[in-house]
């Protein structure tokens, strides 16, 4: 047998997985808190209100999964429905 | 006489030549040909040309103003990238058909009149039928089958639409149209059908899943960008649009992410994407209008990208359903890489080709103060972000390993997803060189720290979303199933139609044959006789009455097996659209 190349295991590991999820939750701080020191200057004037973008797309996010899943329940068939 | 040459037929004509040459000849050759195509565009000049004399009308093939000449400029480059991701590809019938595909999407772009619109139209229709019908498989010959009546009836309804505007107006000239009149409403469906408007957009999902591996990159370009094109440039601030654009960018969001195969999932997010420009159409300012075509400009490079990112760990693997994939980023990183590019591109993060085109539709929207769709928009940005932009890399690279190792794909495919990466970036970072081919002059700065950290917000507190959906198990799991969609109207009502034919029809006519063969055999007293007017009769009904829907569907079911497992159903739709469009006919006449 042909020896394969190297694989990439970086994911494989707990510890780096955790890392790779704590650095996410350090850059999501960070955007709350440069939120307070940036000049705002929507159209409308919710999008002036202090993290609305991040807890619109939070909400927008939880509500979209929940009504897929009852989408689910209505369309979803086998998969040899049409045949 | 004709003073350059018309886009189109660099790419129509020089199809043909393809299936002479062979070997390195015939890739120099097959890449050769965008290039000239992109040199004769830059020589074109400004206005109408290549003008044809037919009966007493003026076909011209060469309009080039602001507008065509961007969607010129793409398709020609996204025809260069996807000739060469295909050019491992062996079989010429693919070759020549992908070039007549891309060739009827110049001729829309450039077309001036609506006679020579419609004859690119249907060139655009039927051969993108035929990369559907390349990848060989029973379930893509029927869904070709199903997408040819598609476009049929949607060429139908346009061509009904065209006959009635010129009989109208007395004229043919393909420009600003409006809402108007019948004529202007059947143009309007016949456009809508390409550019995937509910309910008119089940063919796309349907058939881009079951296209060949490379037929499907060349189809997530044109088909529908052309249809954004023409109704740009027929149905500009077209109020209906705005709604029907932002209820596209909505629903498809939510099949997407219950959608078990990979190339399904970039389909609804077609749609999704395809709704932004058909809103900011509806708004018709001359911003929406340049922030129209600058998505439609990155969405054709980033979409292609993810269509080859996943194309390619289709060819290399053979699986493209979420459920069979998982850790490959271990073996195809490269190609891990560049589907992470066109994923953030297409939810359109900061320093990607999607956050500089499609904030500008946002903008649009704001500036118009339309809160309802402005809501609706973000909120399909952060679904798009959750779906594309996640989903696809997340379940095809990483999340569980599946135990498949293999490797990365050869290497013209890797080139052509590298080049489309590279350009996605190099928009985002400099998009100077886009804004200044858009059709109105731009005097729009994307990068604000204002719109930098709300897309920001947005998009990360979705990434957020999902990473406590998946870790808590709430998640939708990935289903081998089926989904339906608006076809189910189209399709269960045509199975009915057929089952009526075959068994209630039948019956009847069987149980009449039956009962008049029983009369006239008691009333013969010799029963050779009997016998004999039996068969007569028998022979009479049987084969000349009764047998009629046999007949028919035996004649429809030899056309089903002849045309590609043509579904029965879908017969149904062709028959009763001829009724509708003869009604339709007879109206205008009336008129």
């Amino acid at each position: 047998m042909k020896k394969r190349k190297k694989e990439l295991t970086f994911l494989d590991s707990t510890k780096n997985r955790t890392r790779v999820r704590n650095y996410f939750y350090i850059s999501l701080l960070v955007l709350l808190v440069v939120d307070f020191f940036v000049h705002k200057h929507g159209h409308f004037s919710w999008e002036e209100a202090p993290v609305f973008f991040a807890v619109y797309g939070f909400i927008s996010c939880v509500s979209l999964i929940f009504i897929a899943k009852v989408l689910r329940i209505v369309v979803k068939r086998k998969e040899d429905y049409y045949d | 006489m004709i003073n350059s040459v018309p886009p189109a037929a660099i790419f129509i004509i020089g199809a043909f030549l393809i299936p002479f040459l062979r070997g390195r000849l015939k890739s120099a050759y097959m890449l050769l040909l965008p290039v000239l195509a992109l040199i004769n565009l830059l020589n074109m000049p400004k206005g109408k040309s290549c003008i044809i004399k037919f009966l007493d009308y003026n076909l011209i093939l060469a309009r080039v103003d602001n507008l065509s000449l961007v969607f010129g400029y793409i398709f020609v480059l996204i025809t260069l990238i996807a000739v060469l991701y295909a050019l491992h590809v062996k079989d010429d019938m693919q070759h020549m058909t992908a070039f007549c595909y891309a060739g009827g999407a110049l001729g829309v772009t450039f077309a001036g009149d609506l006679f020579s619109l419609f004859v690119f139209w249907e060139i655009l229709a039927l051969s993108s039928v035929l990369l559907i019908l390349a990848r060989k498989k029973e379930a893509s010959r029927a869904a070709a089958f199903r997408y040819f009546v598609w476009h049929f009836v949607g060429g139908v309804c346009l061509l009904g639409g065209i006959i009635l505007y010129v009989q109208n107006r007395g004229t043919i000239e393909f420009d600003y149209i409006g809402l108007t009149d019948l004529a202007s409403y059947l143009i309007l469906a016949g456009f809508c059908l390409n550019a995937v408007v509910f309910p008119l957009h089940a063919w796309l999902p349907d058939a881009y899943p079951k296209a060949t591996v490379t037929g499907a990159v060349f189809m997530s370009a044109l088909t529908t960008k052309s249809a954004v094109y023409v109704l740009a440039r027929t149905f500009p601030g077209a109020d209906i649009l705005i709604w029907a654009g932002a209820f596209m960018t909505c629903f498809p969001i939510f099949y997407a992410v219950i959608e078990n195969d990979m190339r399904g999932v970039l389909a609804y997010s077609l749609i999704n994407q395809v709704g932004f420009m058909v809103c900011g159409i509806g708004i018709g300012t001359p911003l929406a209008i340049n922030g129209v075509t600058a998505h439609a400009f990155c969405h054709i490079i980033y979409k292609a990208l993810l269509f080859m990112s996943v194309g390619s760990v289709l060819h290399m693997t053979g699986k493209i359903r979420a459920t069979d994939l998982g850790g490959l980023y271990k073996t195809m990183p490269f190609t891990a890489i560049c589907c992470i590019i066109g994923a953030a591109s297409i939810s359109g993060l900061p320093l990607t080709s999607g956050f500089i085109s499609k904030s500008m539709t946002l903008t649009a929207v704001g500036l118009q103060d339309l809160p309802i769709i402005w809501f609706m928009l973000y909120f399909a940005s952060a679904g798009v972000f959750h779906h594309a932009g996640i989903k696809v890399p997340y379940f095809t690279f990483f999340s569980d390993d599946s135990g498949i190792r293999t490797k990365e794909p050869p290497f013209n495919m890797c080139l052509a997803m590298g080049i489309a990466a590279f350009l996605c970036i190099f928009l985002g970072v400099y998009p100077k060189p886009l804004y200044d081919i858009l059709p109105y002059p731009v005097d729009y700065i994307p990068y604000t720290a204002f719109h930098v950290l709300g897309m920001l917000q947005l998009l990360m507190f979705g990434a957020l979303a999902f990473t406590l959906l998946i870790l808590s198990g709430y998640y939708p799991a990935e289903l081998r199933a089926v989904n339906l969609d608006t076809d189910w109207f189209v399709r269960l009502p045509g199975r009915a139609f057929v089952w009526f034919c075959k068994k209630p029809v039948i019956a009847l006519m069987n149980f009449f044959d039956r009962s008049v063969l029983k009369g006239v055999g008691v009333a013969r007293s010799l029963p050779a006789g009997s016998v004999a007017c039996e068969k007569g009769v028998d022979k009479f009904y049987h084969v000349g009455l009764t047998s009629a829907p046999a007949v028919i569907y035996n004649w429809v079911n030899r056309l089903r097996i002849e045309a590609g497992y043509l579904p029965r159903n879908l017969m149904y739709i062709l028959i009763s659209f001829f009724c509708f469009l003869f009604v339709i006919l007879l109206l205008g006449a009336i008129k």
